[in-house]
């Protein structure tokens, strides 16, 4: 079975990018939205924009990463995907690390292309993009990793999306302080933070998540 | 395949709180058939599934099956928004399959059509489509007939005879009849705990 991990790649990315409810557009757009938002809500204050438009970036492909959690997981269960791929020996777990690729594809590179016309809207400067930019390339896969660990979790729970989305804010909140707080530092030591949690929620979330939907069978 | 195709001894089964059966044993040479009976609730499906390695046993059990197994039930398992042409070969190509035979399952016109427009018939013969396509040594059917009609009954009764004249086990829990000549019958009110 070689060719067992590119196929479900190649799966996850066309559902998570066009299957239905806008894919991967609609992230974008309300990440572009929020942007738009900010100067409207606080004024057209330059200096206070450029120090705090970047944060705002940050909460915005926070609330972002939300919107495609219910597609994660739920729809795979309900169909009886996973059953067939354990009948085949494919582990959860591969299943799993997969799909977070697949959903860091579809969020963290768009999601880092539209900061660039969003820093703009928000009036940030060059270098501050820059560092936005290394944080999120440092934070989204941790971002994507939280939240298919979050979807395995709440899947089949009812009212599980809004619970859902509040447990990815709550737990987001390192990668948030990290990420946002390299803003402020300027610099490598936030980023480098920012990284760690990453690589702890991609570690972790696999072995989690498998978990999570082997007791959701019982 | 002397040893028989599936062996298994001691299985439990509990259902929150209660033992739905135990000290349930099995043997089943290759080629035969096994039909779950009795009433809604006294753990058919929870047998399927703890025979497909889905769901654990209540107590160890040993349960060894010589070859491959494919599973059905009421999911289809097929992406809803895709052609079904398209969500089967899927599938295919996870399994190093051919595609299924859909003249045979009468979905040749439906090959273009979105999964989630199918009706529950259609759905049915769908997830058979998936089951033929997996190529699978052994087969359990949980409600296989459910949706169908008389002539896809049929259709399901000769495929199951095809699985079994090439050495499969077929595992059936139904309650519509289901023609298998020579099918042991297995009443789980039979194995109280």
């Amino acid at each position: 079975m070689s060719g067992t991990f590119p196929t479900l790649l190649r799966r996850d990315l066309a559902r998570l990018l066009s299957g239905g409810r806008g894919g991967a557009l609609l992230p974008v757009l309300f990440f572009l939205a929020v942007a738009m938002l900010y100067p409207f809500a606080v004024g057209l204050d330059a200096p206070l924009l450029g120090k705090t438009g970047g944060g705002v970036l940050w909460v915005a492909a926070l609330l972002a990463a939300i919107l495609p959690l219910d597609r994660l997981i739920e729809p795979d269960l309900e169909l009886g995907m996973f059953d067939q791929w354990a009948l085949r020996g494919i582990s959860e777990e591969g299943v799993i690390a997969v799909r977070v690729l697949a959903h860091w594809l579809s969020f963290g590179p768009p999601l880092m292309l539209a900061a660039v016309p969003a820093s703009a809207l928000v009036g940030i400067g060059a270098s501050t993009l820059a560092t936005v930019e290394w944080g999120l390339l440092a934070g989204t896969p941790g971002l994507a990793a939280l939240g298919v660990l979050v979807a395995a979790i709440t899947a089949g729970l009812r009212g599980g999306a809004a619970l859902g989305g509040f447990l990815v804010m709550l737990l987001a909140v390192p990668l948030l302080i990290f990420g946002a707080g390299s803003l402020s530092t300027g610099g490598e030591a936030g980023i480098a933070l920012t990284a760690a949690v990453s690589l702890v929620l991609l570690a972790i979330t696999p072995f989690a998540g498998a978990a999570a939907i082997r007791v959701g069978r019982q | 395949m002397q040893a028989g195709a599936l062996i298994a001894k001691g299985i439990a089964c509990r259902r929150g709180d209660r033992i739905l059966f135990a000290g349930l044993a099995l043997s089943l040479a290759p080629g035969s058939a096994l039909h779950l009976v009795g009433p809604n609730g006294t753990g058919k499906t929870s047998l399927l599934r703890v025979l497909a390695g889905l769901l654990p046993p209540a107590a160890p059990c040993t349960i060894e099956w010589q070859g491959s197994l494919a599973y059905l039930d009421g999911r289809t398992a097929l992406d809803e928004h895709l052609p079904l042409a398209e969500a089967l070969s899927f599938w295919s190509a996870l399994d190093n399959s051919p595609p299924p035979p859909l003249e045979r399952l009468g979905l040749t016109r439906l090959a273009d059509i979105p999964v989630r427009y199918l009706s529950t018939g259609q759905r049915k013969r769908a997830g058979l489509a998936r089951l033929i396509g997996q190529q699978a040594d052994h087969w359990l059917l949980d409600e296989p007939l459910n949706g169908l009609d008389a002539e896809g009954t049929a259709l399901v009764e000769a495929l199951i005879a095809e699985r079994r004249a090439a050495g499969g086990v077929v595992i059936v829990a139904s309650h519509q009849p289901i023609a298998l000549p020579g099918a042991q019958v297995l009443d789980l009110r039979d194995h109280p705990a």
